[in-house]
């Protein structure tokens, strides 16, 4: 090494030295501590001196500390998710410095309150924690894969079997409406015959997302009295797929094309229904001379737009007929007979788009057109009709032909204003054509009905939330205008807990066969009106879910049909329910358990007075459990649903006071029905497998308890039968097959 | 003596760039020392927090955000963080900016997939069908952005000893791709003593269960 580069070195090193010492006795410490706005300490916050590395965490109480060499102007930054993020200008000089900041929460979606009051969100949209979802419905041991069937394992929803439809809170199956999309749909369930509840039309899979609403439900939605099912279809299936299935009731095979780009989605399925071999083997109560076929044939199309929106077509037609009889209730030598085929085609068309400056566009029409051809005969021991010169029992020979087209068109826009807090608005309009043949004499009554809504999101912070909204309402029978209010407030009481209130107005137009009279007149009345006033508190965690809720139901303007078609039937409901879902507990169970207490009297119809009406009780408990088995791969579901009796009555006209009079009143036994089923899923997590299987066998009432529905008398009061299920178990075996992908893998559960 | 000046100025000023390089291999060596030893969630925070502060300064290294994204997924899966979806979909967003400053690259693609891990844990049942394939996805990327990367190998290895054996898991599957990860963590050379090297000593564990 050379003399100079030697020099240079010790003056580099001297130079280096003086700067290290320099820069040592320099050194600040900087302190100070972060808390919120209530002056609560804040862990965790993370304090930046911009542009150096030099910072600090937060600590338990809030306070932090770095040294740092810098010098001069500099900005202090603390930062955390969920938090505003702070700057202070601070100048760096000799001297130690205290620095302290106050946080304040951000409003976001993740941490606020949401207003829950009335409704189970029931899919995976934003949180962890849900109640209900789509593998649930299809795991709900006695519910066979049945939306509805599984709705009636939450609180707030009656154990009625005799009744397609969901009866909430003191309220008629009709007065619960289910929609897709937004868009209600007029005939959920299959054609059923009289005192036999038939199952929904739309298989489980088609939703993303299921939220049961049993009270004070959003402005977006009307012309339901008591709750809304609220069903949100896919949007795009993972993957292109082909399926088939046989079982001891239905056959059935369709395929599902994914595009390779992932843009656009085409399907088919076809399924046949014949109980048939079934009722051959299972003896059931009636006997069916024509046991129920059917025919379904569904389609859908999906396209995503540039902008993330959707365009999707789903449609659904069935053919469907069955014919039963069943001894007749006022001679009992003779036999009532009743003949129905069906046909019905639904569809669904929706636009989603985000619009820009944060709007959103929701569009949807729907169109269904349903027909029922309905024959009743009374027929002698050699099932021949026969004419008997009674008149009560003659007129139990009819037949009836309905028709119903609705159609609808809706169309909803979002504006995210400031934060979280979004306004929607928007308007619907519904078209019912109703046409009926009654031996050759027919009836039209045409319906229009138009409602414009707007409701607003307001979040004063995280902690309170308020959801305000009006809908403006007009029905052509009617020709009235109503305004419906509905506010909810939020309030978050706890990192995992929330209270909620909430109000609303709800207006029905009656149902059409309760106004129209035999000459086919519509009456002109008022709409049917209920109030509710509703209070709950939720705690829940990810894997684990507490509600408690109370309600007040006031109804108004019930359809009273005596003496004259009448507004002046009126009612009330109260009640309180409980709701327990864990899957923490027990490592190997998820279970629910729900409990209903409901109070209610109306009086409607030919009511005499205000009674409990026949589809309600005053307790109704559930408990619904699953377990799967990794190392069998099977699933176990059982379920036990527990309901006190119903009353039952019988109404009838005193031709001496020309007034219905109540002649005999009852109650019937407590219902109890332990549900089970299995899922055997032998492919499952087999990635080399090209046909993935499931197995599934259930079995309702598995304790074969006697079931008693209600009671109906004859004519003349004297003869009383048990409304009773056509058979007091429905055995079900059925084989899922699909290739492409993995359905099995559905089933995967917390196990893994 | 210009001629000695200049020099001086030359080398003081190569030393000057030189110290600012090591300051930042100095503070990354630090983190990822404090990261070995972070147990507690609030020390993983702190961690996260200080790569954090070295990204926003060293902007254009994407080491800093890989390692910020990674402690993060690390706090999702072993449950060190309450609201695992917030933290995940922020990791995620860190991640963004590294890749942003290193496209297709086999470590970021790794952690994409620990990030899908913590997604699917939250609730495996109703999110099975959209994180699982995801996280095959990422580590196939991995693999393809780099096939002498141990750590894709090693983390599915690890994924399989962690699913049951009726499922396609278990040793039998796990062991020949922890043997392959292992090879290739004998022959891997780090870029720098800043690079990512983690997952050896757990595919020495699992090859020890799986004996």
């Amino acid at each position: 090494m050379s003399n100079q580069s030697k020099k240079m070195k010790k003056n580099i090193l001297l130079f280096s030295f003086l700067l290290t010492a320099t820069i040592a006795m320099a050194q600040i410490k900087i302190t100070g501590s972060v808390k919120d706005n209530k002056q609560r300490a804040l862990q965790g916050i993370s304090i930046t001196l911009i542009g150096t590395y030099d910072g600090a965490t937060s600590d338990s109480i809030g306070n932090f500390k770095f040294t740092t060499y810098e010098k001069g102007n500099f900005i202090l930054e603390a930062k955390s998710l969920g938090y505003k993020t702070v700057t202070q200008n601070i100048t760096i000089n000799n001297e130690a410095l205290i620095i302290n900041f106050n946080l304040k929460e951000e409003i976001s979606e993740l941490n606020a309150v949401t207003v829950t009051a009335g409704s189970f969100e029931a899919s995976d949209k934003k949180r962890a924690a849900t109640v209900l979802s789509a593998l649930d419905i299809y795991t709900t041991g006695g519910a066979n894969a049945d939306i509805t069937a599984t709705a009636k394992t939450l609180p707030g929803a009656q154990q009625v079997g005799e009744e397609e439809g969901l009866f909430v809170r003191g309220g008629a199956n009709y007065e619960t409406k289910q929609l897709i999309d937004g868009m209600v749909v007029s005939n959920p369930f299959f054609t059923s015959s009289p005192d036999i509840a038939s199952r929904g039309r739309f298989a489980p899979h088609l939703f993303k997302g299921t939220v049961f609403s049993t009270g004070g439900y959003s402005a977006l939605y009307g012309q339901a009295l008591s709750g809304v099912l609220l069903l949100e279809s896919i949007n795009m299936p993972e993957r292109s797929e082909a399926n088939a299935s046989i079982s001891t009731v239905f056959v059935g095979a369709g395929f599902q094309h994914l595009a390779k780009n992932k843009k656009s989605s085409i399907g088919v399925n076809y399924g046949y229904t014949n109980l048939l071999p079934y009722f051959k083997i299972v003896k059931q109560k009636p006997d069916y001379f024509t046991a129920p076929e059917f025919n379904s044939f569904e389609a859908n199309f999906r396209i995503k737009t540039k902008k993330n929106g959707f365009i999707k077509y789903y449609t659904n037609f069935t053919n469907g007929n069955f014919g039963l009889r069943n001894t007749d209730i006022d001679s009992n030598i003779y036999k009532n007979a009743i003949d129905i085929n069906n046909y019905n085609w639904y569809n669904n068309l929706s636009y989603n788009e985000n619009l820009s400056k944060g709007w959103k566009l929701q569009l949807g029409f729907s169109f269904t057109t349903n027909k029922d051809k309905i024959n009743t005969t009374v027929q002698d021991k050699n099932n021949q009709l026969i004419t008997t010169g009674v008149s009560h029992i003659d007129n139990k020979n009819f037949n009836l032909t309905s028709w119903e087209n609705t159609t609808i068109a809706r169309a909803v826009l979002e504006k995210k204003i400031t934060g979280i807090n979004v306004i929607r608005f928007g308007t619907e309009y519904w078209n019912t054509h109703n046409k009926y043949s009654f031996y050759g004499y027919e009836m039209k009554v045409n319906d229009n009905y138009i409602a414009g809504f707007a409701e607003t999101d307001l979040y004063l912070t995280n902690n309170i939330a308020f959801k305000i909204g009006g809908r403006v309402e007009n029905n052509s029978i009617i020709k009235k205008t109503n305004f419906a209010p509905r506010i909810s407030l939020a309030y978050k009481s706890g990192k995992t807990s929330q209270m909620s209130i909430a109000f609303g107005e709800f207006y029905q137009k009656p149902e059409l066969q309760q106004i129209l009279d035999y000459s086919g007149h519509v009456k002109q009345t008022d709409y049917t009106k209920a109030t509710h006033f509703l209070i709950n508190y939720i705690k829940k965690s990810s894997l684990q879910t507490f509600r408690v809720e109370a309600y007040y139901k006031k109804y108004n303007n019930l359809i009273k049909t005596f003496p004259d078609t009448n507004v002046s039937g009126s009612g009330y409901a109260q009640g309180i329910e409980i709701f327990w879902r864990d899957k923490k507990t027990f490592n190997f169970l998820d279970y629910w358990i729900s409990y209903s207490y409901l109070d209610t009297k109306r009086d409607f119809l030919n009511y005499p007075t205000k009674m409990q009406p026949t589809f309600a009780t005053p307790h109704t408990i559930n408990v619904v459990t699953k377990t799967f088995v990794v190392k069998w791969k099977t699933g176990f579901n059982l379920t036990y649903n527990f309901a006190t009796g119903r009353p039952y009555y019988n109404i009838a006209f005193n031709n001496n006071t020309q007034q219905y009079e109540l002649k005999d009143e009852g109650k019937t036994i407590s219902l109890h029905n332990l549900g089970f089923s299995v899922n055997y899923l032998p492919k499952l997590g087999n990635k080399k497998a090209k046909t993935f299987i499931v197995w599934v066998a259930s079995v309702t009432n598995v304790l074969n308890s006697q079931q008693i529905f209600g009671y109906r008398y004859s004519y003349n009061g004297l003869n009383k039968v048990a409304v009773t299920p056509p058979a007091k178990q429905f055995i079900f075996l059925g084989c899922f097959l699909s290739w492409g992908v993995d359905r099995t893998q559905d089933a995967i559960n917390n196990n893994l | 003596m210009m001629k000695q000046l200049f020099l001086a100025i030359c080398l003081l000023a190569t030393t000057i760039t030189f110290a600012q390089s090591e300051k930042y291999m100095n503070a990354m060596g630090n983190t990822l020392n404090e990261f070995k030893d972070a147990k507690t969630s609030e020390e993983f925070k702190a961690v996260a927090q200080k790569f954090e502060r070295i990204a926003e300064v060293d902007k254009d290294q994407w080491l800093p955000y890989y390692y910020a994204a990674l402690v993060k997924s690390i706090m999702c899966i072993t449950m060190l963080e309450k609201d695992v979806d917030g933290l995940a979909d922020n990791a995620n967003a860190t991640l963004d900016k590294a890749e942003a400053l290193s496209p297709n690259n086999s470590e970021i693609y790794c952690v994409r997939s620990l990030i899908a891990t913590a997604k699917l844990i939250v609730n495996p049942q109703a999110r099975y069908m959209e994180y699982g394939p995801m996280i095959d996805k990422f580590l196939e990327k991995a693999i393809a952005a780099d096939a002498s990367n141990p750590r894709p190998y090693y983390i599915q290895a690890s994924n399989l000893v962690n699913t049951p054996e009726q499922y396609g898991g278990g040793c039998s599957p796990a062991k020949p791709l922890a043997e392959k990860a292992l090879a290739l963590y004998n022959s891997f050379k780090p870029a720098s003593a800043i690079h990512p090297t983690w997952g050896k000593e757990t595919t020495e564990q699992i090859l020890n269960k799986c004996k």
